[in-house]
């Protein structure tokens, strides 16, 4: 399993999976994607990493802990609901602010954006540090 | 299109969304549950400040009660509480509906996960060593509430698994050996019971199209088929696992015996609860037609609950385990409630949860102290404690009268009214039933507090030699561990001796369930307003 | 097509309670996660099976223009995989510690909780 060849590609493998995963996160409201699926892909892409360079080099480059990165988002889409007590509405109401760019074109942001990104948090953090806690399992046997 | 097919009122589309604005003081009813959430989530980042664990944790519960109980005044006052999510219209949107019934579980889940909170600061290496600990009690008790509170059926599943997940990592916290293996007896079975739920909502989503409980009370009862008693069956599988019912209730002696005390004490004091929680409202509230149809199953399965329950108490030799039947026991008297179904028995029913909620917590926080003071909590070693420790003594007799409900501890007054409500019905073999238990609890609940306390030494001493296993309580476990205990007891004793606020609680949570038009009216209520 | 749906279904419940019938803990697992995929099946089933038109609305129009496929049965559907799918690593991961731990994989040889040579409780009072 752990070749050169896999110890070389991997690092740059991960960065584009992560790459890829952040671009499906950003897609998801009106097409496939979405934080769920985002966040499966860039805990895949940690998963790998952790492999291939092994899981402290991954602890160290991740800086914070994954269960404190699944808190982040699980507080994010939290407060995305709570985004509506502003204006009156119901807790989780969709909120969009369009913000319109020097070029002319738009860029939507909203609460579900935000609710999306606190699940990509979520789900990144919770199965990264159950993979972590595997593949650190398999190396001190 | 199911879509279209479960407009209550045929309406445009556009008008799907609620309009005019939603008054700041209708957020009552989503503070139990985010307070915690939002909490759990903080202490989840603030992983590298464990001494801010604590402090943070109990503002966070604190304000948590406070919500709960404004919400409760607030149902009180003017009837159900509904607010649906995300600014669309019932049934579209998740609803939370709040009616007398779970504000009362709701307010007091919280203030037992208070008091349990005060008494975990007693374990010093849990304050400092254990990451997640007071994370995962909050989120527990998002799940808890956001289980009461919620008024849409696969919501409720998804609280229900929120809970599960919470629970799992309270039993595993620590990774002793005894605490695996019972999480994976725990975890196997209950998201069977899980599934189970799972496969009945699909089915009774097929029946009536429509998972919003108020949407399925109006429903239900109009559906011909005799597919929907089938379903009614699935969620008394279902909801009777969670609770703990005999014959499925081998995973709860099997598992609350290995964590922490004070995880076992919430779990006691809160996961079976919902589970019968969840019972009333899809027999009583959601498919009232199938309570006739499954008595007698009721009507069985918590005579066997109620009698081989505390049988089952009498034969262990570890005290935690044996609380775990008496646990067990409270659910039979629960479903005897479930089983009579008229509104006294829901009365008896929500009387009864309320005081087992209570006790039981603060039996296994007892418990708790007793192991400390122990080292043990096999039986045979333990005694003496009388002489070690007076003030626990009495605090274990008291709860040990309540729970077998005895006069005048709290647990006699729900079990007075279950015996009413049988009487009423002219159920008397339940009636007799509901009359054993509370011997044979008593029966072993002396005999645990004879063997712990009375008995001079531990098994096969004489009645001179002293219990040299015995140590004090650390000033620390006084202050933190003796003291929250002493106050849920006096809280218990005070509940007992005044009762007329839990019967007031009691018979409008009961009234509430009968009277599925207001619970109806509060989700509607808001789409009537918008048409006019 | 329902009707072949049905029988599928029925398939995935027997070995998935044939596997949950077993002792081994690996093959509860497998009988879990089968489980799980024959309830989803069974609520994408029940939902009705309709024509395979994504439930989109065109812009400029407030409802869908022809009959769409039903879009709660596949949000349960993609809700209760997360959740089966979470719980399964969660038991997954439980199981392997248990199997290190306990050195057991066999629900008849996991008796730390309940040990089966328990002692009699004490026979005074």
């Amino acid at each position: 399993m752990n070749t050169v060849i896999f110890r070389t590609v991997a690092p740059y493998l991960a960065a584009l999976m992560v790459l890829f995963s952040v671009f499906v996160l950003l897609r998801g409201h009106n097409e496939p994607g979405g934080g769920f699926i985002g966040g499966l892909i860039a805990a895949s892409a940690i998963a790998i990493y952790g492999i291939a360079a092994g899981v402290d080099e991954v602890r160290k480059a991740l800086v914070f802990h994954p269960i404190a990165v699944a808190g982040l988002g699980v507080f994010l889409a939290a407060i995305a609901g709570f985004m509506s007590l502003f204006v009156e509405a119901p807790f989780l109401k969709g909120l969009w602010l369009f913000l319109e760019l020097s070029d002319g074109s738009e860029l939507a942001l909203s609460t579900p954006m935000l609710f999306d990104i606190g699940v990509y948090l979520v789900v990144v953090g919770a199965i990264s540090s159950i993979a972590l806690a595997l593949e650190e399992d398999e190396e001190t046997r | 299109m199911a879509g279209s097919a479960s407009t209550p009122k045929n309406l445009d589309l556009p008008p799907a969304m609620i309009e005019g604005v939603t008054s700041v003081a209708d957020w009552v009813i989503v503070w139990p549950i985010a307070l915690p959430m939002l909490g759990a989530a903080v202490l989840l980042m603030a992983r590298k400040r464990p001494e801010w664990q604590a402090p943070f944790a109990f503002v966070i519960l604190l304000a948590t009660l406070v919500a709960n109980f404004m919400l409760y005044m607030r149902v009180q006052a003017e009837g159900p509480l509904t607010m649906t999510m995300g600014n669309w219209l019932p049934p579209y949107g998740i609803s939370l509906t709040a009616d007398a019934l779970s504000a009362l579980f709701s307010l007091v889940s919280a203030f037992i996960l208070l008091i349990v909170v005060l008494f975990v600061q007693s374990e010093v290496e849990t304050r400092e060593n254990k990451y997640g600990y007071h994370s995962l009690l909050l989120l527990l008790l998002t799940g808890v509430s956001g289980g009461f509170l919620t008024g849409d059926l696969f919501n409720l599943y998804v609280w229900f698994e929120v809970m599960l997940i919470a629970s799992f990592g309270l039993l595993i916290i620590g990774g002793r050996k005894i605490q695996l293996d019972g999480a994976v007896k725990y975890g196997f079975l209950n998201f069977l019971a899980t599934t189970f739920f799972l496969i009945a909502i699909g089915f009774l989503y097929g029946l009536v199209g429509t998972l919003n409980m108020a949407d399925i009370a109006l429903k239900a009862p109009q559906v011909e088929s005799g597919a929907i008693y089938a379903v009614a069956a699935l969620f008394f599988l279902a909801f009777a696992m969670k609770g703990a019912a005999f014959p499925l209730n081998a995973w709860l002696p099997a598992s609350y015996h290995a964590p922490d005390p004070a995880v076992s004490a919430v779990f006691a004091g809160l996961l079976t609860k919902v589970g019968v929680y969840a019972l009333v409202r899809t027999h009583l509230l959601l498919i009232p037609q199938s309570h006739a149809q499954l008595q007698l199953v009721m009507e069985v399965v918590a005579a066997f609950t109620l009698i081989l329950a505390p049988l089952g108490a009498m034969a262990q030799t570890n005290a935690r385990r044996a609380l775990g039947f008496l646990v067990v026991g409270g659910i039979g008297a629960m479903l005897a409630g479930l089983a009579i179904g008229s509104p006294t028995g829901v009365f008896g029913l929500a009387a009864y949860a309320v005081n087992s909620m209570l006790v039981m917590t603060a039996l296994y926080l007892v418990v708790g102290l007793v192991e400390r003071m122990g080292g043990t909590s096999d039986i045979r070693k333990l005694g003496g404690l009388y002489r070690a420790n007076s003030w626990l003594s009495i605090l274990f007799i008291v709860l040990v009268f309540a729970v077998a409900g005895l006069p005048p501890f709290l647990g006699f007054w729900p079990k007075m009214i279950l015996v009413q409500a049988g009487v009423e019905v002219g159920n008397f073999w339940l009636v007799a039933f509901i009359l054993l238990n509370s011997i044979l609890t008593s029966i072993a609940g002396t005999r645990l507090w004879a063997h712990i306390f009375w008995r001079d030494g531990r098994e096969g001493a004489n009645s001179e030699q002293i219990n040299e296993r015995i140590r004090p309580l650390t000033t620390r476990a006084k202050v933190w561990g003796l003291l929250p205990a002493g106050a849920l007891v006096a809280f218990i004793v005070v509940a007992g001796l005044v009762p007329q606020p839990l019967f007031k609680a009691g018979a409008t949570a009961a009234f509430a369930i009968y009277e599925p038009a207001e619970y109806v009216g509060s989700v509607f209520g808001s789409l009537s307003a918008a048409e006019e | 097509m329902e009707i072949a749906l049905s029988f599928l279904i029925g398939l995935f419940f027997t070995v998935a309670i044939y596997l949950l019938l077993s002792r081994s803990l690996i093959r509860m697992l497998l009988g879990i996660a089968i489980i799980g995929n024959g309830v989803n099946l069974l609520i994408f089933t029940i939902g009705r099976v309709t024509r395979e038109v994504p439930p989109i609305v065109p812009s400029g129009e407030y409802a869908p223009l022809e009959t769409i496929a039903n879009p709660l049965p596949q949000a349960l559907i993609l809700t209760a995989i997360v959740i089966g799918f979470s719980l399964f690593a969660f038991l997954l991961v439980l199981t392997y510690r248990a199997y290190q731990e306990l050195d057991a994989d066999n629900t008849d040889t996991m008796r730390v909780a309940e040990p089966e040579d328990s002692p009699r409780p004490p026979l005074s009072y």
